[in-house]
């Protein structure tokens, strides 16, 4: 044993065990304590003695041990619980204003903070149903390549799994999953696209797929066996019984070795059908790539350790393993590490190649929730500021009442006591109406994007409904701290006195902060909004370099295009057609690897293969050249490229007269091209990308095909099913897919969207509660100061005078907010958002104003409205009473 | 009638203090039942089982000297009472008479 250093306790435990423990027992307890945590020091290390420690301390808390005084001092406050419930219901009926402004305040805030709760309570229940979910790990590469791949993957090499399982000892198991198996299924007439993995026996001994027919030792063991969900069988063999029977996967025949439960909503493998691997194996016999080190696009490894495994060791063994592999590498370096499995959905954003969107499942990164939840906190907190501005300012109302408690025998403590339950009876008031608004909202969020409808259900269940009640009284406790604190200063001897001034003026700045807070923040949201809603217009109608309007984008998915084009040559509302390989500038592309007259300069361009009529169709402005004049058949014809400006410039090709590139020679992925066109730079990526070099080559009928249709119809959706009724002739199996180029664009930045109405709704929450706050306040002071107003009025102050009067202070609140909150959402924008976008414009002046003009608005309403209606009253009427 | 029949393990308690003599404070207990029984024997448990015991009377109980190995803490030295000792003897001639009315035969049968 090495030496130590000194390790004691935890203070807090002893504390806590001398509090309760009878004096009698008290050393004896704590000298074995002591002797106990000594002893796990020498055998388990400082945490797990302080852990032990503190649990029994909490084990001692029994019955004997127990002083009695604790005993009395609980029950004391269980019956005062009861009174102060009794005199919190009194006060909140009293004053139903105040008090429906609190709740429903409270109400529409907490209403997001359910929803977030809903929402992270959802994906940590991601994978949860596996048995041994905690004890799987995935594997991520990590790759340092000469080109721009480099970064953290979900997937590796089939190879690394092969690896692992041989070299690595404490490895129970290993499951190689391959991705993007699809295909479509054929069993008779019935058709029927399947999506899914490949993979190995061993994935059912790592996770919990529950097998309901067929062994699960070896469904997945023979070369092309298929291992069906249910519902995927149901569909294909209805009520048959498809085990073992044989059934068409593209042109390859399969049999059904197994039928499978199908798997959870929440799980992060979602698949139709399992294919075993040894298929895979088979058909890439002759790939040399397929089993390489370096080929890790495509596979994913999930490892199980055996019970007690040594996880330091582990690590180094995939280190070594990586060490050994890359020495036969000469650009490229992959280094392994494991990913817990309940770290998958929730937690570091893992690349992954293209292979369709998401095929490794959903995820949502820490830092969103964490924003998320920081922006929740800020709405919810922002009502539980109207909570403690209007009960404090309301405080004169009540001094007498803790006067006399206090005189009667009531502590500190019970002051407290009484107006934290206060708040926690508001606040619960407040979440059963929250609770109504989540279930309206619910469906809202559901159905916002796509991936929401994907990633998360927000179902009920009863550890989400107890966690709301703990929300909810935790939200009370917030909102009730500063007025308990503030009530049980009150001394009994000023609340007889004079009340009317003494302790008002000490917290008026107090509340003058949370108000300019409130205001601040609200102000920074819906600016934030107004800008952020700007710069996503001006995004969408962003002069891409080329047209987009009015042009359908018809996914051929594998068929070729010719009796679709036919079809849609005869239709008259068609005015022109082209095909292309893929769709730009909504995300995809394209690469390949250019070189000029220097064999060593290569430069990666993205590309795009299109026919003659693409260009036209679309608009490209071509600024030296012209279009295609060869209509080669095959991809090995192909002989000419059409080049945007930045091509010419990375290469200098022309010296800086597009005229002079043309008919010059360059190798695009190693086959020599004339250039025959040069085209006005245009976005090819995103927005956010900087423009590259492209090249754009002929069309041929090898490659797989968009085909773009011109469309000018007085009801385009008529066109569209017209369409829609024409691809149902080619191709009965699989869905029509096609979207209007400009609407591809809009989904392409739907993340933006997502995000604005996100803020957009939160800002507006943020204004109600602080709008309803700023009622309350002006209430509360007009009826203060009506006196006041009546002797002013029969002094000779005009209306206009009052109002100026009265609204000045809550004028000179919100005029500091909005000094605060314009500048940061500008600097926000200026200095975080927009430099993420090279072509963005500039924020505007009205921008940021919409915002403040129209919290001044509804904040001038609320003022006006009640100072209007004080300043009106009949001084004979208010002076009189008293 | 309850409270004169010792339980199981308060009967395991009452015989370790015994066995332990002079040195029979809570820890040792329990490392001596542990050793003993084979079974993990919770402190707390023999805590509150010797509280119970001598409230019951059966065993009684005084504060050592102070060392430095538990924080300065003295232990609480248990001892049986006359009670305590004459509960053990009962409960193992009870015992005894039980076993001495099995025929050996019948024994051997099961």
């Amino acid at each position: 044993m090495k030496e130590q250093r000194q390790h004691h306790p935890p203070t807090w435990a002893q504390r806590f065990v001398e509090w309760y423990c009878k004096p009698g027992l008290l050393e004896d307890l704590t000298g074995d304590l002591n002797e106990c945590f000594e002893r796990n020091l020498q055998s388990g290390g400082p945490r797990r003695a302080k852990l032990i420690y503190i649990i029994d301390a909490f084990k001692f808390f029994r019955s004997y041990t127990v002083r009695r005084s604790i005993f009395v001092n609980l029950f004391m406050n269980r019956t005062m619980i009861g009174s102060y419930v009794k005199t919190s219901g009194r006060n909140i009926m009293r004053n139903k204003l105040f008090s429906f402004i609190n709740i429903l305040g409270l109400a529409i805030s907490m209403s997001v903070g359910l929803l977030l709760i809903a929402f992270v309570l959802d994906l940590h229940s991601y994978d949860r149903f596996h048995k041994n979910g905690d004890n799987i790990y995935r594997i991520t590469n990590i790759l340092t390549a000469s080109n721009e791949q480099n970064g953290k993957f979900a997937t590796t090499s089939i190879k690394t799994g092969k690896l692992i399982r041989d070299k690595v000892p404490g490895i129970e198991e290993v499951a190689i999953l391959r991705n993007n198996f699809s295909g479509d299924a054929k069993v008779g007439d019935n058709i029927l696209p399947v999506t899914g993995f490949w993979a190995e026996p061993s994935l059912f001994r790592v996770f919990t797929f529950p097998m309901l027919e067929g062994n699960s030792e070896t469904a997945l063991k023979d070369p092309y066996s298929v291992v069906l969900t249910e519902t995927a069988a149901r569909k294909l063999f209805g009520d048959r019984n498809a085990l073992g029977k044989a059934i068409r996967i593209d042109s390859l025949a399969y049999q059904v070795t197994g039928i499978m439960k199908d798997v959870p909503f929440f799980s992060h493998i979602r698949f139709e059908a399992l294919v075993s691997l040894s298929t895979a194996e088979q058909i890439n016999k002759s790939n040399k790539d397929f089993a390489a080190w370096t080929n890790m696009w495509s596979a994913s490894v999930y490892l199980l350790p055996s019970e007690n495994a040594d996880m330091a060791a582990i690590r180094s063994q995939l280190n070594a393993i990586a060490r050994e592999e890359n020495l036969a590498e000469e650009n490229t370096r992959i280094q392994l590490e494991l990913l817990p499995l309940y770290n998958v959905v929730v937690g570091e954003s893992l690349r992954q190649s293209e292979g369709g969107p998401g095929f490794t499942g959903p995820h949502m990164s820490p830092v969103v929730l964490w924003i998320l939840g920081g922006l929740a906190f800020i709405v919810v907190l922002s009502a539980c500021f109207n909570y403690t501005n209007l009960s404090i300012a309301r405080a004169m109302r009540r001094i007498k009442e803790i006067g006399l408690r206090k005189t009667i025998g009531a502590g500190k403590s019970q002051v407290q006591l009484q107006f934290l339950a206060e708040a926690v009876m508001i606040s619960l008031a407040a979440l059963l109406l929250s609770f109504l608004l989540f279930l309206v909202l619910r469906p809202l969020l559901i159905n916002m994007a796509p991936e929401m409808q994907r990633t998360v259900q927000l179902a009920l269940t009863p550890s989400m409904v107890a966690i709301f009640v703990v929300f909810s009284v935790a939200v009370g406790i917030v909102a009730g701290f500063l007025p308990a604190i503030f009530f049980s200063k009150v001394s009994p001897i000023n609340a007889f006195g004079n009340v009317s001034s003494m302790k008002m003026f000490k917290h008026l700045t107090l509340r003058r902060a949370l108000v300019v807070v409130q205001y601040t923040v609200t102000l920074i949201f819906i600016t934030t909004t107004a800008v952020g809603y700007v710069q996503y217009k001006n995004i969408l109608a962003f002069d891409l370099g080329f047209s987009t309007a009015n042009i359908l984008n018809i996914n051929m998915q594998d068929n070729k295009p010719d009796a679709m084009l036919k079809e849609l040559g005869e239709m008259p509302e068609v005015t022109a057609l082209s095909r292309s390989l893929i769709t730009t500038g909504v995300g995809n592309a394209w690469g390949g690897n250019m070189k000029y007259k220097d064999s060593r300069d290569s430069v990666l361009v993205m590309t795009n293969h299109v026919d003659e009529n693409y260009l036209p169709l679309h608009n490209y402005k071509l600024v030296a050249g012209g279009n295609f004049i060869a209509r080669p058949a095959t991809a090995q014809a192909v002989s000419e490229v059409i080049v945007n400006e930045q091509v010419l410039k990375r290469f200098n090709i022309g010296g800086g007269t597009p005229q002079k590139a043309i008919g010059e020679q360059v190798t695009l992925n190693g086959r020599k091209m004339a250039i025959v066109g040069v085209m006005q730079d245009f976005h090819y990526g995103k927005v956010e990308n900087l423009i590259g070099p492209v090249a754009f080559t002929f069309w041929t009928p090898e490659d797989r095909t968009i085909i773009s249709a011109k469309i000018q119809s007085a009801n385009p959706r008529a066109t569209v099913a017209r369409i829609e009724a024409a691809w149902k002739k080619i191709d009965r199996v699989h869905p029509f897919i096609a979207e209007f180029y400009d609407e591809a664009i809009e989904d392409a930045y739907s993340e933006f969207s997502t995000m604005i109405k996100i803020i957009g709704f939160l800002s507006f929450l943020a204004i109600s509660v602080a709008s309803m706050g700023l009622f309350g306040m002006v209430v509360f002071t007009t009826e203060t100061r009506l006196k006041e107003i009546g002797i002013r009025k029969v002094m000779g102050a005009s209306v206009g005078n009052l109002i100026y009067l009265l609204s000045r202070g809550f004028l000179f609140l919100l005029s500091v907010s909005a000094v605060i909150a314009l500048p940061v959402t500008y600097f926000f924008f200026r200095t975080v958002v927009l430099p993420n976008f090279p072509y963005h414009t500039p924020v505007q002046i009205t921008e940021l104003f919409t915002g403040l003009l129209m919290v001044l608005l509804i904040a001038l309403i609320m003022i006006g409205s009640q100072t209007l209606k004080a300043a009106r009253s009949n001084p004979v009427a208010v002076l009189k009473s008293e | 009638m309850k409270g004169t029949n010792l339980g199981e393990f308060e009967e395991l308690v009452l015989l370790t203090i015994a066995a332990l003599i002079n040195e029979a404070y809570s820890v040792a207990i329990c490392d001596e039942l542990s050793d003993h029984t084979g079974r993990s024997v919770k402190l707390g448990v023999v805590h509150s089982v010797l509280n119970r015991l001598e409230e019951k009377g059966l065993v009684k109980s005084e504060l050592g000297e102070a060392t430095k190995a538990r924080g300065g803490k003295r232990k609480r030295f248990y001892q049986l009472t006359m009670q305590g000792k004459a509960a053990l003897v009962n409960a193992k001639s009870m015992r005894d008479q039980l076993w001495a009315r099995i025929p050996s035969l019948a024994w051997k049968k099961m």
